[in-house]
């Protein structure tokens, strides 16, 4: 990839969002003209912005990068993304806009009248907001890693630099438009170079077929490998070495692997002739990544069961969005709960129409950079296919503008996330500090994720969300549909609900992130945590809510009556309307 | 490596319980001092600390939450086998055993309250575990009305006990007492709000309608125009329900004020406008900022010749809304504008900041009053910080024309 294009795009986008953030408010909005001044956002450009904010590191690469590696199966991560706005505008959008909720914690504090609820809501917008901004981080580190040739961790602290200067200085105040130019560059970023690449798949003289079993290399192909990994080649396979391979030295040597397992040390190159099929790449316990199946749904993937894992990923993405602490926020931009539901019906058009391409990433990145399989680094696949479909300058300016979208989509979220995650903890973990700590609070917010990223090494980032979707499904989910549609939720039953269903998914994350189980159903359970901490979560509620009925907050009533009453028509204000006779 | 990232993932809820755990241990270590004192002192402090453990509940009147939470922490004076609470109508709270005499013991209740006097009875049980016996009911009584009664039900007869039931029952009232009082002070302050928030001034009126009456013959147009915004304004203003609106009414309610003040001043003011959207639904008290701009122009307009700019500005700040009214006019000196807010100098004064002042620390608490940035001569700058949400603040819509008071 040409560095100088990728440098460039960017710290054009980079500047671009900082410039829009700071002085889109005063281009825009400084008038002497109320009527212009006071124009409400109007839905199409908030959905912009929920789609922007949205639209994460892992839609951005992750999906392309699953879809490449696994197959089929991981169609539902998109489905999943998208489908979570459904459930959002049918149970939570209008009524949440209606509470006057502006974060998590809010909603718990106007619907159960309970600061302990606050408190514990407050810590688990932390904990998800966290869990969130880990993958966005190292997307950062990877983009800017092979954007630039620097070293992964550099670009997630880089990014965590710029959020948390942006943030702090308050330069996101004009942040709906900020966010609605990165759901546009986003989409331009994979819809320009998607057109060419089809066209170059189209003009290619041997369109391969994308479902070969395995995959081939297409043309001599060279693999650097970055970490020691196993191979399984199931024919022999010519290839020159240089490096290390079952433990012996090669220095441009020529090499036939035998049929099994070999052993690659970290930086071996290896180069491939053509038509060579693709070595599967071997995972510490046994298990085979690079799915032999890749076309046929439920067929294995790395996962020993594959239905249970689908129905996890099915739970923890259709009820995780609406407990993402920064999409949440976004909805109080909203004139009212109309307003609202409307935004999440646009916003479902746009995300969805963004997800209709990164499958199509995953498909051209499996027939056209099956190197990355053997590397292990298939999130890569969306930045490199331009270069390798389309190649020359063409190929190199396309490359940019898709960095150019990564970078938005890593800085958008998290940014967001940031922000929200600030937020709480100025507001409610740490009041001591006051509200004019928010820089401080702003720090923290950044910091630990870094911390983590940078020590955790490298997490595959559409999984890693995965796992903060499953937290907040499991405890926000609870809140939000039983706090809106039944009257006997309590605060003690909330707070227990909150603390069994998010604590026992949190701690399902922890124990997978760390790697204790590897295998079995075990493994399988804390690695897909939705499937039985969503019902553990809205249980624990219901049940620890009817054993404490006598404490059902006194405002129950009005609280329902605001949340479900629609407001007076938005607009039947205005002079024009109003204006005329008024009986008394 | 893996350590390190189960640390991380693990961090909130560390930081949860550390949170928790470091919260108690500080109230421990308030509450257990290191010498115990004499057994009277520690009886005294025992019986004082449960009495004003049991007070903030009470506080918030008689209510079924507040009978429970107090209840639970009288009990342990009395020694006594059941400890309930009442008001006129029913039971609000019951602590210990011998639910199942809650007939004989309502049936005495009524007693004490159509009489007012204290009550002692034995109580019949065929169970022979019961722990009640006996029992006492004193009544609650707030100047000279009984509003529920104190029932202590015991194994045996005791003098003792009857005394301290009664000793409670007035302690118990004398908190009910300051619960009232509470609520007459809150109601004090609601009509003081009430009365001061609808200020238009006089002149503001007498003005505008003079203005107006000079364009019926020039621009008949522009003076039903005016006319219209006047009565928009007014009924804006005057509007009887609801304590809060949202920011995007009360710049509507501003436009209209400007208007007709340029009907009087036209091009000598010249008024900017920094709105960010998203916050425009924000809630804010009612008439919050029409008296802050109005303060502009008047230091602006009335009290110096050169052209007037004032400048308003709302900032999304997260979880905040940031608005600034600033003007370039004569300014105040910054010693009379403390004693003003402070309530202290004339009334005719800058009445409309005080008042949105005191509203404002009201609501949202003394970190979100008014802050004043001024000097003789040097202009005025207020900035008022209205976070998005607070409990019990929600705006009411205005209602639709037809069913408008």
């Amino acid at each position: 990839m040409n560095q100088t294009y990728g440098i460039v795009a960017v710290s054009a986008a980079v500047v671009t969002t900082l410039v829009i953030g700071s002085a889109g408010l005063r281009i825009s909005r400084t008038t002497s003209d109320f009527y212009v001044a006071s124009r409400t956002v109007p839905p199409y450009l908030n959905a912009m912005a929920i789609s922007g904010e949205y639209l994460s590191a892992a839609s951005f690469l992750g999906i392309a990068g699953l879809v490449a590696a696994e197959g089929v199966d991981m169609l539902w991560f998109p489905v999943g993304y998208a489908a979570g706005y459904l459930v959002l505008l049918v149970f939570v959008a209008a009524p949440l806009r209606r509470s006057g909720a502006y974060t998590l914690p809010d909603f718990a504090d106007a619907r159960l009248e309970s600061r302990a609820a606050r408190r514990v809501a407050s810590v688990l917008v932390v904990g998800v907001g966290w869990l969130y901004l880990l993958p966005q981080l190292q997307g950062a580190g990877l983009t800017l890693g092979l954007v630039t040739g620097a070293p992964r961790w550099l670009g997630g602290v880089l990014v965590a630099v710029v959020v948390t200067l942006a943030v702090a200085a308050g330069g996101m105040r004009s942040i709906t438009f900020v966010q609605a130019f990165q759901y546009c560059l986003k989409l331009t970023a994979l819809l320009v170079p998607a057109i060419f690449l089809v066209l170059a798949w189209h003009g290619d003289p041997r369109p391969a077929d994308a479902l070969d079993e395995p995959p081939t290399f297409r043309r001599h192909t060279q693999v650097t490998v970055e970490t020691t990994v196993r191979i399984r080649i199931e024919t022999p396979l010519r290839a020159v070495v240089t490096g290390a391979v079952d433990g012996q030295g090669y220095d441009g040597g020529r090499l036939l692997l035998d049929p099994g397992v070999h052993q690659v040390r970290a930086g071996t190159t290896l180069r491939f002739p053509p038509d060579s099929p693709v070595p599967g790449l071997e995972s510490d316990d046994g298990r085979r990544t690079g799915a032999s199946s890749w076309a046929a749904p439920l067929s294995g993937g790395k996962d020993d069961h594959p239905l249970y894992t689908t129905y996890g990923l099915i739970f923890a993405t259709f009820l995780g969005t609406m407990g993402l602490p920064h999409v949440l926020v976004r909805f109080y931009t909203n004139p009212d709960g109309r307003a609202a539901r409307r935004t999440t019906v646009i916003v479902l058009a746009l995300v969805g129409g963004f997800y209709l391409l990164p499958p199509l990433y995953g498909l051209l990145g499996r027939i056209y950079a099956p190197d990355l399989l053997l590397t292990g680094t298939t999130d890569a696949a969306v930045l490199v296919l331009p270069e390798r479909l389309v190649g020359g300058a063409g190929g190199d300016l396309l490359g940019a503008l898709i960095a150019a979208g990564a970078c938005a989509a890593f800085l958008s979220t998290a940014s967001g996330l940031t922000l929200s995650v600030a937020g709480v903890l100025s507001q409610d973990v740490l009041p001591s500090l006051g509200v004019r700590h928010f820089r401080l609070a702003t720090l923290l917010a950044v910091a630990v994720p870094v911390t983590v990223s940078v020590a955790a090494g490298n997490l595959p980032v559409a999984n890693a969300v995965g796992l903060a979707f499953a937290v907040a499904a499991s405890s926000f989910c609870p809140l939000l549909v039983l706090g809106i549609w039944w009257r006997g939720l309590t605060a003690p039953g909330a707070i227990a609900g909150l603390l069994t269903g998010g604590g026992s998914a949190l701690v399902a994350v922890a124990l997978t992130i760390a790697g204790p189980l590897t295998d079995g159903w075990a493994h399988t359970l804390l690695a897909w945590p939705a499937v039985w901490s969503v019902p553990l979560g809205f249980l624990t509620m219901i049940l620890v809510s009817l054993a404490t009925r006598h404490r059902i907050p006194a405002g129950t009533e009005a609280a329902m009556a605001r949340l479900h009453l629609p407001e007076r028509p938005a607009g039947q204000g205005a002079p024009t309307t109003r204006r005329g006779v008024t009986t008394s | 490596m893996n350590g390190f990232a189960l640390l991380a993932a693990g961090a909130p809820l560390l930081f949860a319980g550390g949170l928790a755990a470091g919260r108690l241990v500080a109230r421990r270590a308030a509450e257990g001092g290191t010498d115990p004192g004499t057994p009277v002192e520690r009886a005294t402090f025992h019986t004082l600390h449960t009495a004003s453990l049991a007070a903030p509940p009470l506080r918030a009147g008689l209510t079924e939450d507040a009978a429970r939470k107090a209840v639970r922490r009288l009990r342990p004076l009395f020694g006594a086998a059941a400890l309930g609470l009442t008001d006129r109508d029913r039971p609000l709270a019951w602590d210990g055993p011998g639910r199942h005499h809650e007939d004989t013991v309502s049936d005495r209740v009524r007693q004490v309250l159509d009489t007012g006097r204290a009550q002692s009875f034995a109580v019949g049980c065929p169970d022979p575990d019961c722990p009640v016996r006996w029992g006492a009911a004193v009544p609650l009584t707030v100047d000279r009305r009984v509003l529920g009664a104190l029932v202590v039900l015991g194994a045996r007869e005791s003098a003792a006990l009857l005394r301290a039931a009664g000793e409670v029952a007035r302690w118990v009232s004398v908190q009910l007492e300051l619960a009232e009082l509470d609520r007459a002070r809150t109601g004090l302050i609601e009509a003081e709000i009430r009365a001061l928030r609808a200020q238009i001034s006089p002149h503001f009126i007498y003005n505008s309608l003079a203005a107006i009456a000079s364009f019926v013959r020039t621009d008949p147009e522009r003076a039903r125009e005016l006319l219209l915004e006047f009565a928009d304004f007014t009924r804006y203003s005057f509007r009887r329900h609801g304590e809060f609106t949202t920011l995007a009414e009360e710049l509507r309610s501003v436009e209209q004020f400007l208007e007709l003040v340029r009907a009087r001043f036209g091009q000598r003011l010249r008024v900017t406008l920094q709105i960010a959207p998203e916050v425009l639904p924000v809630t804010v008290p009612f008439l919050c900022l029409q008296p802050l701009v109005e303060n502009a122009v008047k230091h602006g307009l009335e009290e110096s010749v050169e052209r007037s700019r004032i400048g308003i500005t709302a900032l999304d700040e997260g979880a905040l809304a940031r608005i600034v009214i600033e003007d370039n006019g004569v300014g105040m000196e910054p010693d009379r504008l403390r004693r003003i807010l402070r309530g202290e100098g004339s009334p005719s004064s800058g009445i409309g900041l005080r008042n949105v002042d005191e509203r404002l620390r009201q609501v949202y608490g003394d970190d979100h009053g008014l802050v004043i940035e001024t000097g003789v001569g040097a202009g005025m700058k207020i900035t008022i910080r209205v976070p998005k949400y607070r409990p019990g603040v929600h705006s009411t819509p205005p209602r639709t024309a037809s069913g408008s008071a």
